[in-house]
């Protein structure tokens, strides 16, 4: 090849390359791929991961069951190594996922469109934040405090914290009002005040979830405007907190503004229907400097992964898993109540839920991890955020509450 | 160029491709769109983003958006003065920007501030010329 | 009475599956069974003393279809037969980098100590994650030459992102936040977009006609603006292929009004492990673990942008990152001056693992032959189809080479029409109409991966192509592609009248 090119040598192609500056590398040479594998296992064993212990963490992330066919099919070649559909004659299998993914996300949060997802429910928010500023020409927005904390981080970091109002009674120039259902303490929002805030200051009504599996036993309210969060909980695993799944969806009329991708039904030069990105003017690559977020990707393979672990559950399957969730989670509290020096905080939940304890929160969980439970996450100095599944069976439940009395 | 692109005689032009004329009832008024050569090279116009009746714009400001599946043109504010009617047909028909862009295709409606303003536009001849050199 | 004739021609929809091995795949909305059934076995529970408390409660109006794991299978197998993939075959995009996805790396991003472990965990539980991005951290900073790393960024664009804001932050510290940002013509979208996002006005350079960031405008530019100037975007190798050779000078010109050079890594192909990036006066740049650091690009992402600064930019760098004492990794959770944590959790751990396992694999002698080998197959195509398409640069190129279709549009037929000629013909094309500067562009980027073989069989395809525009027949090309399971979609109507879920077809 380099004959045909007309040089001697590779380095004669680097001749733009300032030749004054010879940069050293102090790395190793490559490994062959057994000795690339026992290393990465040693790091893995140096883990204690969810299946070695009785496990009770929540908050943004879940542990739920991913039926053995949902890897398996995103290992295929065809989905695993294939790009952005930008050539959607040889990508309708891409296409296809995004648009049955979008309408599951319009069915399980009612809203009429949704895009083909975003890094995570975090950024999501952001995402959201932007377009109802976008839309009010308002700066400003009125978050719950029972918002998951991380998610609180993230907006503050994109659009400062002085344009975040926690108080119910400071909504000057604000743009929208965002409510998490379950709430970071696993409530269901109370969203009847809300509404009458909203229609008063005329913001959008945000809905952040981050548990998505709720949607099977809670409705997202009509009057949302936009629902964003995380669909982590099916298909894609909690991979140490990444890659997740960000979903946006919204009502119709808000269609021009959203960000990321999205796939809509066409028809070909044959008159068969296919599928396309669409509504590509909003984006980056068209619009630049005036595009409605610098967004390019959407999370592609957990998308996928995400659509055929739904579609394999089905309505029946999503609602019963909804249940058995609420039903274990139940069981817990319903022991944990009947512990006198533990107070049991919420009114109601779906599959998480707060104890509040006589004793630090830290120490308590320390105390639990030596028993081989991962007891939950500390929200404050003295309670912890506890969260069940499907996957903690009776006798996870009950090991729990017996150890939980000894350390008390 | 000019022999391909449909420019009509007593309408005026800017460079960035969009024509004015007066509106026939209300000499204070001035309608806008965007000409025959922009369209075509747009290709199929899917979407146009109007102004809101009462926005004013200043000579330059970015008034609307026009969208074609891989593209999107802003379209300035030729002259200045109140937004009075936007052109709603264009919201379930976009092509008509495409199929007859000095007339169904019209965008927006100004109220001049400044009656004179459009003799600092380009005649159709200046627009042809300006064509030519591009 | 019907006579024989009235009776076979009663008009029966055939009920065949497809043709061969391509397939009908309908909507999962269309094919759900009445019965509902669910392909996911679930633990059956006893609801006697069991009721749904306040707030939650069975909703009648979820209309999500049934159906077994069998038929899912099907229709996901069928699906994924309809797309092109690296493994399918040759994908020359243009910046995207499509170079073979290692499967090791996939095995040990299953690992359950990887898989199976939750961020919020005790960090005395996950210190194998901690040290996986301790170890990224390092290669990434030796490989940029740059002291501190974020892997925070879930993809390049959100990388630019904490990339400038990075520099703004640095930039309000010192008292003046400043207005613009220098960013040339030819700049990927992102770009001028995430400037924007930062609130920072654009000040354009324009490409030279050999295909260079134009020197002379930055030192206008900088004279004019000064210290109004926050910084400057560059893409090295930059879009048109070519490696910026006077970027040493033009950092020294940023630098001077004490602006910041944030470079965009999306090429780094064609230089990792050649030279580090800081030795050339950058400050900040990004990196796309999906394109040179092989993590698969799943059709769309997920990604992972990581960004690397100078010492001076590290205090304020996103939170949190992994910090080494004594034999214990730790997370550094909150840093006074950082910009705030711009993700929940840590980024996307498990593209760490297959970016590290890459980088393992190959070591500094493998990723030294790896953009060596980017340039060369660029080069020799650029060389085998410069009289055959217009080079719309002389000279050599980095791993990328750009065409245009001005001698195929002599013929009326453009990129467009070449590229569907090319998918036609069992290739992906190349990337079109980018970057926006030169019209009916063709970026070729074949990556180390490709044997000469293939670099050859997509010579020789281009030169048909070509052949048969100049002797008149590539009319044809027009109605390419013919034999994909799709022809080519109407995409004017899909954005004049959107239809984006099985739930507005219903309704339409």
């Amino acid at each position: 090849m380099l004959s045909a090119i007309g040089v001697k040598s590779i380095d004669d192609l680097y001749s733009d390359v300032p030749n004054n500056i010879n940069s050293n590398f102090n790395l190793p040479d490559g490994l062959v791929e057994h000795k690339v594998f026992d290393f990465f296992k040693s790091l893995s064993d140096k883990n204690i991961s969810a299946s070695d212990v009785d496990f009770f963490i929540g908050g943004g992330c879940y542990r739920h069951h991913i039926p053995a066919s949902v890897d398996h099919i995103i290992q295929r070649a065809e989905f695993l190594t294939s790009y952005t559909p930008y050539q959607p004659e040889i990508s309708q299998g891409t296409l296809t996922c995004i648009f049955e993914y979008q309408s599951l996300i319009c069915e399980l949060t009612g809203m009429d469109v949704s895009n083909a997802s975003l890094y995570d429910g975090a950024t999501a928010l952001v995402e959201a934040v932007l377009m109802s500023k976008r839309i009010k020409k308002k700066d400003r927005v009125f978050i719950a405090n029972n918002i998951n904390p991380d998610y609180l981080n993230v907006l503050e970091s994109y659009i400062g914290k002085e344009n975040i109002s926690l108080d119910k009674d400071d909504l000057d120039n604000i743009s929208a009002i965002i409510l998490q259902t379950p709430d970071f303490y696993g409530s269901p929002a109370i969203i009847d005040e809300y509404k009458k805030i909203c229609s008063e200051t005329g913001a959008l009504l945000i809905i952040v979830n981050t548990e998505i599996l709720a949607f099977g036993l809670i409705k997202p309210p009509k009057e949302a405007d936009i629902v964003v969060g995380d669909a982590q909980s099916l298909g894609v695993g909690m991979n140490f907190g990444g890659p997740h799944l960000g979903y946006f969806a919204c009502k119709k009329q808000y269609l021009r503004q959203i960000p990321g991708r999205i796939c809509g039904l066409t028809k070909d030069k044959d008159g068969k229907d296919g599928f396309v990105l669409t509504l590509n003017a909003r984006e980056q690559h068209i619009r630049r400097a005036k595009a409605t977020s610098n967004i390019c990707s959407n999370q592609g393979l957990n998308m996928v992964a995400f659509t055929i672990h739904l579609a394999l559950l089905g309505k029946s399957g999503f609602t019963k898993l909804a249940k058995l969730n609420h039903y274990r989670a139940q069981l817990l509290f319903k022991k944990l109540s009947s512990i006198k020096n533990i107070n049991v905080i919420n009114k109601s939940f779906f599959n998480e839920f707060v104890i509040e304890l006589p004793c630090k929160a830290s120490i308590f969980l320390d105390k639990m991890l030596e028993k081989n439970i991962m007891a939950g996450i500390e929200v404050s100095d003295n309670s912890v955020l506890v969260t069940v599944t499907e996957l903690n069976n009776i006798d996870s439940i009950d090991n729990y509450v017996n150890n939980i009395k000894e350390i008390l | 160029m000019s022999e391909k692109t449909n420019i009509p005689e007593n309408y005026r032009f800017t460079k960035d491709h969009e024509w004015v004329i007066r509106d026939d009832k209300n000499d204070n008024i001035a309608i806008i769109g965007i000409s025959d050569h922009a369209q075509s090279s747009m290709g199929d116009i899917v979407h146009v983003e109007l102004p809101d009746e009462g926005e004013k714009f200043e000579v330059g400001d970015e008034v609307a958006v026009v969208e074609s599946a891989k593209s999107a043109s802003e379209v300035y504010a030729p002259v200045t003065g109140n937004i009075i009617e936007v052109n709603d047909h264009l919201d379930s028909h976009p092509e008509a920007i495409n199929e007859d862009p000095y007339n169904e295709g019209w965008l927006f409606k100004i109220e001049l501030d400044d009656p004179d303003q459009l003799d600092d536009l380009l005649s159709s001849d200046g627009y042809s010329s300006f064509l030519d050199e591009e | 009475m019907k006579n024989e004739a009235e009776i076979h021609s009663i008009n029966i929809e055939p009920v065949f599956e497809g043709k061969g091995l391509d397939y009908d795949v309908p909507l999962l909305i269309s094919t759900g069974r009445d019965e509902e059934i669910s392909g996911v076995d679930i633990e059956d529970f006893s609801i006697n003393d069991f009721d749904l408390y306040i707030g939650v409660e069975e909703r009648d109006d979820l209309n999500i279809p049934s159906h077994s794991e069998p038929d899912i299978i099907r229709h996901f197998t069928r699906l994924s037969q309809k797309n092109y993939s690296i493994d399918t075959g040759f994908y020359p995009l243009g910046s995207c980098t499509m170079k073979h996805n290692p499967r090791i790396n996939e095995l040990v991003a299953r690992l359950n100590g990887f898989r199976d472990v939750h961020p919020l965990q005790n960090e005395s539980t996950i210190q194998g994650c901690l040290e996986v991005m301790y170890e990224l951290q390092k290669w990434l900073s030796e490989l940029s030459g740059l002291d501190a790393v974020s892997l925070n960024p879930a993809a390049g664009a959100h990388g630019e992102y904490a990339g400038m804001s990075v520099i703004r932050k640095a930039h309000e510290v010192k008292g003046n936040v400043r207005k613009y940002v220098i960013i040339p013509d030819s700049a990927h979208g992102t770009n001028p977009a995430t400037a924007a996002s930062c609130g920072y006005k654009i000040l354009t350079v324009n490409t030279t006609k050999d295909g260079f960031c134009d020197l002379g405008e930055i030192e206008e530019l900088i004279s004019q603006y000064g210290e109004e100037i926050a910084a400057i975007m560059l893409t090295n190798p930059n879009t048109c292929g070519k490696f910026e050779k006077d970027i040493v000078k033009i950092a020294d010109l940023i630098h001077s009004v004490g602006a910041y050079f944030y470079c965009d890594g999306a090429n780094f192909n064609a230089i990792v492990g050649y030279i580090k990036p800081g030795e050339l006066g950058i400050d900040v740049m990004h990196f796309n673990l999906h394109k040179t650091f092989s993590t698969p690009h799943g059709g769309g992402g997920p990604g992972c942008g990581p960004i690397a600064v100078s010492s001076e930019l590290s205090e304020y760098l996103p939170v949190p990152y992994v910090k080494k004492s004594n034999d214990k990794f730790t997370f550094v959770r909150d840093s006074k001056n950082s910009i705030g944590q711009i993700k929940g959790f840590y980024g996307q751990f498990t593209l760490m693992v297959r970016a590290l396992s890459y980088m393992l694999s190959n070591g500094i002698n493998g990723l030294r032959m790896v953009s060596r080998d980017a340039v060369l197959s660029a080069n020799y195509i650029m060389v085998k189809l410069k009289d055959h398409y217009n080079l719309a640069y002389s000279g050599n190129c980095m791993h990328e080479c750009l065409f245009t279709d001005k001698l195929q549009s002599k013929h009326d037929i453009s990129t467009l029409d070449i590229a569907k000629a090319l998918v036609e013909f069992g290739f992906h094309p190349m990337t079109m109409y980018f970057p926006l500067t030169v019209p009916g562009a063709m970026l070729i980027e074949p990556t180390e991966t490709e044997n000469k073989n293939t670099l050859d069989k997509f010579i020789a395809t281009m030169i048909y192509i070509a052949n048969e525009i100049s002797e008149g027949r590539g009319d044809k090309f027009k109605e390419f592609p013919l034999n994909t399971p799709k022809k080519r979609l109407d995409e004017t109507s899909a954005a004049r009248n959107p239809i984006l879920s099985w739930q507005m077809i219903e309704n339409n």
